[in-house]
């Protein structure tokens, strides 16, 4: 049971979230409706997704007020709280690349030499820029009409269609293309979290002293070259590009990760 | 030296290959995302801005097909269950914009409901709540101008002679949206051919009559304003109407050379002798 705490807290917080917003559609009930493009908490709050304002701002389009509120709510959270959680708590493709990362473990296609490392992790802030490129050159947002996190979403509140393809060609991409390939070499959302929750409170951190380099926790781990000081030095997980899932944790028998606060006094 | 050299040359030939990449990667996504967005026969919620700035503006949250799912009036009389609403989001395999909402009055035709759920919700303004307002800042959903009704006159049985007002009675802005024109059917000699005709000036395009139209495929059906609207522009002005001139104040003379006006007025080259 230890070595799952984190894995269960972030399915039932998931799945808990996404429940949400499918019951505001089909049952009525109003605690969390809308989609992450811009929601409505408790009927008053608006919430919407940094990026996707990013996008619609880049094509000239003045934004109505609660868009702009919802995504500088957002923001902030992740900024001073949360850093790149929305990617491992929040997002429902999280849970499809995490099983596909877990068969290639179980598969053992790491080891046969199939990993293809054709793509580098900074693709994704190319993007990102990219996408905002595109988007003031065309006029619609332009990675909301290929996201399959919010195909995904809307998937589920509303039905898939054959939005479920998107879906099944990123688990296919993670399982048998680019280890992380989706979450952590592509994904222009998930670049946006890491440059918001840089510099965030909430952080792993690592005990050298306790550790005894077995390296589960890289293995687990779905942005690894953050561990970098892992068995070196007692330092916490600082990189933007830790999604704070607590999956290294999570496997560490040694009691040598755990989270904490930032300390910026210090 | 030589290493600074190789150095020099792999940085520049990397550079070159993400800049190359990046440019591959922005010409397939523009090019993909200009052909979803073209979807022109598709009707949105009401409020809803020009399709071109819609498609810009709506940020895909869904808020409004929720609303109109959730209203108080859809409800099933007969189940005490909740209908399907009218407005769906758009899927993949839809062949519309994904994620953006849309009705299909066959399927669902959208009730004109008073409190107009939809249009308040929306965050981002694709939905313009002041174009379904009226003087005093209320709701009016007769604004509403979601498309526009047409009648194909060959497959209207109406126009057959056969008595049918089915449209007309289900419009529900009945007698203003639709009105009923009487010919006398010289075929017969006895009969009145007792034509549908829409009104611009009043129809929401809610898609009522085209639910309600009897024939095998709907001889009355919502067409999108920008499809199924004609423009006289500024060449043709009412002169009995004052008001109508003022919707030339702004226009502009536009002024065609062609070769014949290169050779002189058309009476001068009607004179020059020359047959065409």
């Amino acid at each position: 049971m230890k070595n799952i705490k984190y894995l269960l807290l972030r399915r039932v917080t998931q799945i808990g979230i996404l429940f949400l917003y499918f019951a505001a559609n089909v049952y009525g009930l109003n605690i969390l409706s809308g989609t992450f493009g811009s929601s409505l908490l408790f009927e008053t709050i608006p919430l919407a997704d940094p990026y996707t304002t990013l996008q619609v701002l880049a094509t000239g389009f003045v934004l109505g007020a609660d868009v702009l509120i919802g995504a500088a709510i957002i923001t902030l959270f992740y900024f001073v709280v949360g850093g790149r959680a929305f990617c491992s708590w929040v997002c429902p493709i999280n849970m499809v690349t995490d099983l596909a990362n877990w068969l290639r473990r179980k598969l053992k296609l790491d080891k046969e030499e199939v990993n293809y490392r054709f793509i580098k992790r900074s693709a994704r802030y190319w993007i990102m820029v990219l996408g905002l490129i595109v988007s003031a050159v065309v006029g619609i947002a332009a990675f909301e009409v290929l996201s399959p996190i919010t195909i995904m979403q809307r998937g589920i509140i509303f039905g898939f269609g054959a939005g479920i393809s998107v879906v099944i060609a990123i688990f296919l991409f993670d399982l048998f293309g680019v280890r992380n390939g989706w979450c952590g070499h592509l994904c222009p959302l998930g670049a946006t979290y890491s440059l918001i929750g840089k510099a965030s409170l909430i952080r792993v951190d690592h005990d050298h002293e306790a550790c005894t380099a077995c390296m589960k926790c890289k293995v687990v781990c779905p942005e690894n070259h953050v561990l970098h000081m892992i068995n070196k030095k007692s330092i916490m997980v600082t990189d933007g590009e830790c999604t704070n899932c607590g999956r290294c944790i999570d496997v560490c028998d040694d009691d040598a990760l755990k989270f904490n606060i930032r300390n910026y006094l210090k | 030296m030589a290493d600074s050299n190789n150095n020099r040359r792999k940085f520049i030939a990397t550079t070159l290959q993400s800049v190359g990449l990046t440019a591959l990667g922005g010409l397939l996504w523009s090019g993909y995302s200009d052909e979803v967005k073209a979807s022109p026969l598709v009707l949105r919620p009401p409020g809803a801005i020009k399709e071109d700035d819609f498609l810009t503006a709506c940020i895909k949250c869904g808020l409004c097909a929720e609303a109109c799912q959730n209203r108080d009036t859809n409800i099933d009389r007969k189940t005490g269950l909740a209908k399907e609403g009218t407005l769906k989001m758009a899927k993949g395999g839809d062949h519309k914009l994904i994620g953006t909402p849309y009705f299909i009055p066959t399927d669902v035709p959208c009730y004109m409901c008073e409190d107009i759920p939809c249009v308040p919700v929306c965050p981002s303004g694709a939905l313009n709540q002041a174009s379904v307002s009226n003087e005093s800042g209320e709701l009016d959903i007769n604004k509403a101008r979601m498309g526009l009704a047409v009648v194909h006159k060959e497959s209207c049985i109406a126009f057959w002679g056969i008595q049918c007002d089915a449209c007309y009675r289900a419009c529900p802005l009945l007698g203003e949206a639709i009105t009923i024109e009487m010919h006398r059917n010289e075929r017969t000699g006895k009969h009145t051919f007792m034509l549908p005709i829409v009104n611009d000036n009043a129809c929401t395009g809610c898609g009522l009559c085209e639910i309600a139209c009897v024939t095998e495929k709907p001889a009355i059906f919502v067409l999108p304003n920008e499809v199924s609207k004609g423009k006289a522009g500024d060449h043709y002005v009412k002169g009995w109407d004052k008001n109508d001139e003022k919707r030339i104040e702004n226009a502009e003379a536009e002024e065609t050379t062609t070769e014949l006006s290169k050779e002189g007025t058309a009476s001068g080259y009607l004179n020059s002798g020359e047959l065409y």
